[in-house]
């Protein structure tokens, strides 16, 4: 018996390549130098990762413009303007979550590079799962993705309450992600394989008499993405890991799972079981009810701003499984818009929140913005524009994501649906604005000003220009993300 | 056919005026004085766009000023705008409120924020009165929220916040039916041609649409707009905001953006669901008479001035909603005056009320008394504007509320019947407040409130004047609005509308 190695096209593992490359290479260095490695040393390597991926991904970009879409490692991994677009969406956050994380490590004084090792092994599993075309790849890139993650919630050793978010991060995840292999062992069962073109391509041409153990497999692989987005009735994990885990590697998990369990999630749903849309669909339909409404009424009565991002994340999560719904590609195009518009949004979120919550990060109460935009008018001013995007106010990215979300979903007969989440958005308008009040607000006079150092500055920076310059002009991510997932395969 | 460049004037100068009101934030007084130059250069603004309004403009319906660029493909997002004689008066009304509010309602405190707030807020009322485009209006019509919210919130009395939020959080749950309503008729509309996705007006109200489908989309549009204006039940936001916002917040909220509400179930609702108009007639007709009745019976009782202007805004945005609903010429056309009167007028009232209240610290009723005496001309002024409330013959509340109740009875009589008791009973809850306020011996401090000064008469005196002319002569305006209403009455006429 012989072994065939199946052909490799490298532009598309590259992306992976750099990224865990550099984790590696971080790894092995920081073991061979006698003294421990300085932080700026770690954050230039992420950084300089994630600008390598993303000069990949416009090469990844031309490539198909001249190809056209493509599989490639025996059909596993997909080249398609989808994962394109995901994969920069998630080197952009990783760079953002670096240069926060480097200002908030000298603080806490963490040494070593460990820190920048596993949040680039984390981004190279999230890439993973974007590109994934089979429920094997998705998994490996899940874990990747999480294991990398569950150390970093950990990271913060003087706090015990990040070490109880990290162990209930660890159980409920793996706890998940074994509730995720078991569906795709189902699906397998049911379809005799596990790459989701072969999946599609089965059930497109044949007719299941008893579909009940690809029902199982499927119900499971969705509760198991389900859990990883944080949706409504599994999200309960969410505030307790929001809240324990160091603030920037919050902003960072925001971030990256949510952009790769959706375009995974997006992968399965609309391509693989895209025939059995009838029958996910309804299960979708309560899962978003649920989330965009208890995810903003839940966050109403939170005092912890790190607690209401985390419910306000989980309203998010419920708009764009909207546009999963709606199975459609301006469905998948909208939901794609969502995640690449959200993504710099939450890590500048983040980013303001780890400067707020000050050494020890126990300056998380609401009551602890009063005043901060007469303050500090620039911190308090991007605040509030992140906080009014998060909220949707026209001109402001936030708009046009819900914009193009709802506009899919109506479009796929989904009018009651998107009248449901709007009044969810509508009471996540009540936390939104109370804290952005908040910012204005008379303070007592004897708070200590917020040090603003450079490197999380220009990724506030970042993140407000983001969402005002697209806001104003979001014609190039619209046309982007439309263009990206006309090539959605297969 | 007017160039466009007028309209994008209109929205820029005030958004230009509020960065730079923003900015200056060393100065004292430098921001007021921006604000200021800003609403009179928006004035004459207005004024010359209002006399060069041609309603005969080939092939543009009775718009002008029109012009149309696509921002975003992928969103249907244009840039698209004109006025016609509806929307004319309502682009006016925002430029002749604004330096009143400014003026006569100055306030000290942060005042960059203040007057940037104010500006941005009259941005985004111009811009959503001067869309042509469902997207564009939605999107300016949400943007006036911020700037609204942040005015109660920061300004307002001791319950602001409450008010603020329950306002922002009434009208965005409204809008979220109106987007969805938007969002299928512009679908329903590229499903049928096959084109891009568009949001312009004047190709939407091509779109022929199943009679059943205008109903649900009629009502979609109606949830928001009768929050906005507010309709009878879904005013409940309504007193409260007034009540507690600012004199400029209270301004602002009752003469332009209720009028946001009344103006989009005019030209959206109506002009785009007939048939669904058709089918609501009677039940919007009867919510409307119930928003007189009620109205002004709460008026009658509430102990508060504030909110006895704010429950007879929502009187009598209950003739407005029903001369738009009734959908005869005459009542239409009175409806589009009496948004321009109300406008006028209850500016007036809050701006009085605010002097009251700057003078005497509060607005309740029973702790003033007998301010005739030490302030006659005050009560003289605020009795031609309450006068003209009550629509007394002569002024301009009479002309338009006549014209919507002449216009009712032809095709509802018994609607138009019952309605009349509300002009009854505004001169009922008007003269009794007015009686408790001012009439009888001035005791305690009420003893020692000083009159009008210059500054005030000189604000409240293009008010007076405008409701004493308009009570006289209103020929010029209603015959801007009169094409422009006949034009959308053809557009609806399949629906059963008599003449």
């Amino acid at each position: 018996m012989s072994l065939t190695i199946p052909s490799i096209h490298y532009l598309v593992l590259l992306p992976t390549l750099i990224l865990f490359g550099a984790s590696l290479l971080l790894l092995v260095v920081s073991a061979l130098v006698r003294r421990p490695l300085r932080p700026a040393a770690g954050t230039a390597v992420t950084v300089l990762a994630s600008v390598a991926t993303l000069v990949v991904t416009v090469a990844q970009w031309r490539d198909i413009d001249r190809h056209g879409a493509s599989t490639t490692v025996a059909h596993a991994l997909a080249l398609d303007g989808f994962s394109v677009v995901a994969t920069a969406v998630i080197a952009v956050s990783l760079g953002l979550a670096a240069l926060v994380s480097h200002d908030w490590m000298n603080r806490a004084r963490v040494v070593g590079s460990e820190y920048h090792v596993l949040a680039l092994a984390s981004a190279a599993g999230a890439v993973l799962m974007t590109q994934a075309n089979d429920l094997i790849v998705i998994f490996l890139g899940l874990e990747i993705m999480s294991i990398g993650l569950y150390v970093l919630v950990a990271f913060d050793r003087e706090r015990t309450r990040s070490a109880e978010a990290a162990l209930k991060y660890f159980l409920l995840g793996s706890f998940a992600s074994a509730i995720f292999v078991y569906g795709a062992a189902l699906v397998y069962g049911a379809t005799g394989t596990t790459n989701l073109s072969s999946v599609a391509y089965f059930l497109g041409s044949n007719v299941l008499l008893r579909p009940g153990l690809l029902y199982a497999g499927g119900a499971l692989l969705l509760v198991g993405f389900a859990f990883k987005v944080a949706a409504v009735p599994f999200h309960l994990w969410s505030p307790d890991v929001y809240e324990g885990a160091p603030t920037p590697v919050t902003g960072f998990m925001a971030a990256i799972v949510k952009v790769g369990a959706f375009a995974a999630l997006l992968r399965v749903l609309v391509s693989a079981l895209g025939t059995q849309m009838t029958t996910w669909r309804p299960i979708l339909w309560v899962l978003v009810a649920l989330t965009t409404v208890i995810g903003a009424s839940l966050a109403i009565v939170q005092r912890n701003v790190k607690r209401m991002l985390a419910y306000s994340s989980i309203n998010h999560a419920g708009f764009i499984l909207l546009g999963v719904w709606s199975g459609t590609v301006p469905g998948a195009s909208a939901a794609l818009f969502y995640l690449a518009t959200y993504a710099p949004v939450v890590v500048a979120s983040f980013a303001v929140l780890t400067l707020v919550g000050g050494e020890g990060e126990d300056r998380h109460d609401v009551a602890h913005y009063r005043g901060l935009a007469r303050r500090q008018p620039w911190l308090g001013a991007a605040l509030a524009i992140l906080l009014l995007s998060q909220l949707g106010v026209p001109l402001t990215t936030g708009f046009y994501a819900k914009f193009s979300v709802l506009a899919a979903a109506v479009d796929a007969g989904g009018g009651a649906l998107a009248v449901v989440a709007l009044l969810g958005a509508a009471i996540a308008t009540v936390f939104y604005l109370r804290w952005t009040l908040t910012l204005f607000a008379e303070d007592e006079g004897d708070v200590d000003r917020v040090p603003v150092p450079p490197a999380t500055a220009i990724a506030i920076g970042l993140g407000v220009a983001v969402t005002v310059v697209f806001g104003l002009w979001p014609g190039p991510i619209a046309a982007l993300t439309q263009h990206a997932t006309l090539l959605f395969t297969p | 056919m007017h160039s466009s460049v007028w309209l994008t004037l209109l929205i820029l100068v005030p958004a230009i005026g509020a960065l730079l009101a923003a900015a200056a934030r060393r100065r004292e007084g430098a921001a007021f004085a921006v604000g200021v130059t800003t609403a009179v250069v928006e004035l004459v603004l207005a004024i010359v766009v209002t006399v060069l309004y041609n309603p005969h403009v080939a092939n543009a319906g009775t718009f002008d000023f029109v012009g149309r660029w696509v921002l975003a493909a992928p969103f249907g997002l244009a840039y698209d705008v004109g006025i016609d004689g509806i929307s004319v008066f309502l682009v006016l009304l925002s430029a002749i409120v604004l330096p009143l509010a400014l003026l006569g309602a100055r306030d000290r405190r942060r005042e960059p924020a203040f007057v940037g707030w104010l500006l941005l807020l009259t941005s985004a009322t111009v811009a959503s009165f001067v869309a042509r485009d469902l997207l564009m209006f939605f999107l300016a019509f949400e943007l006036t929220l911020v700037p609204s919210y942040f005015l109660v919130a920061q300004w307002g009395g001791p319950q602001r916040a409450r008010a603020a939020l329950k306002f922002f959080v009434y009208t965005f749950a409204g809008s979220a039916f109106l987007f969805v309503g938007m969002l299928y008729v512009a679908f329903a509309h590229q499903h049928a041609t096959g084109g891009a996705l568009s949001f312009s007006y004047a190709v939407l109200q091509g779109t022929v649409l199943p009679r059943s489908t205008q109903v649900w989309l009629f009502l979609a549009f109606a949830a928001a707009f009768a929050v906005k204006s507010p309709i009878w039940p879904f005013h409940t936001w309504s007193p409260v905001t007034y009540a507690e916002a600012p004199t400029a917040g209270s301004m602002e909220l009752s003469a332009l953006l209720a009028k946001l509400g009344s103006y989009g179930l005019l030209r959206f609702a109506v002009g785009l669901f007939p048939l669904g108009l058709a089918d609501l007639r009677p039940w919007l007709a009867t919510l409307a008479v119930i928003g007189i009745l009620y109205g002004s019976a709460l008026a009658a009782v509430t102990p508060d001035l504030k909110r006895v202007v704010a429950y007879s805004s929502l009187a009598q945005m209950g003739f407005v909603t029903l001369g738009v609903v009734t959908g005869s010429k005459i009542a239409m056309v009175g409806a589009v005056l009496l948004m321009f009167n109300h406008g006028v007028i209850t500016a007036g009232l809050f701006l009085v009320i605010g002097f009251i209240e700057r003078r005497r610290g509060t607005a309740t009723i029973a702790d003033l008394r007998g301010l005739q005496g030490p302030a006659p001309v005050l009560a003289a002024l605020f009795t031609v504007v309450m006068l003209a409330s009550i629509g007394l013959p002569g002024l301009s509340g009479f002309v338009s509320e006549f014209l919507v109740l002449l216009g009712a009875f032809a095709t509802h009589p018994w609607w138009a019947l019952v309605a009349t008791l509300g002009v009854v009973l505004a001169a009922l809850y008007l003269l009794w407040a007015y009686q408790r306020v001012f009439h009888g011996r001035a005791t305690g401090p009420n003893e020692s409130v000083a009159d009008a000064t210059h500054a005030e008469r000189w604000v409240l005196a293009p008010i007076v004047v405008l409701v004493v002319v308009l009570g006289v002569f209103p020929k010029p305006v209603i015959d801007r609005i009169t094409p422009s209403v006949q034009q959308l009455i053809v557009h609806v006429a399949p629906a059963g509308v008599s003449k």
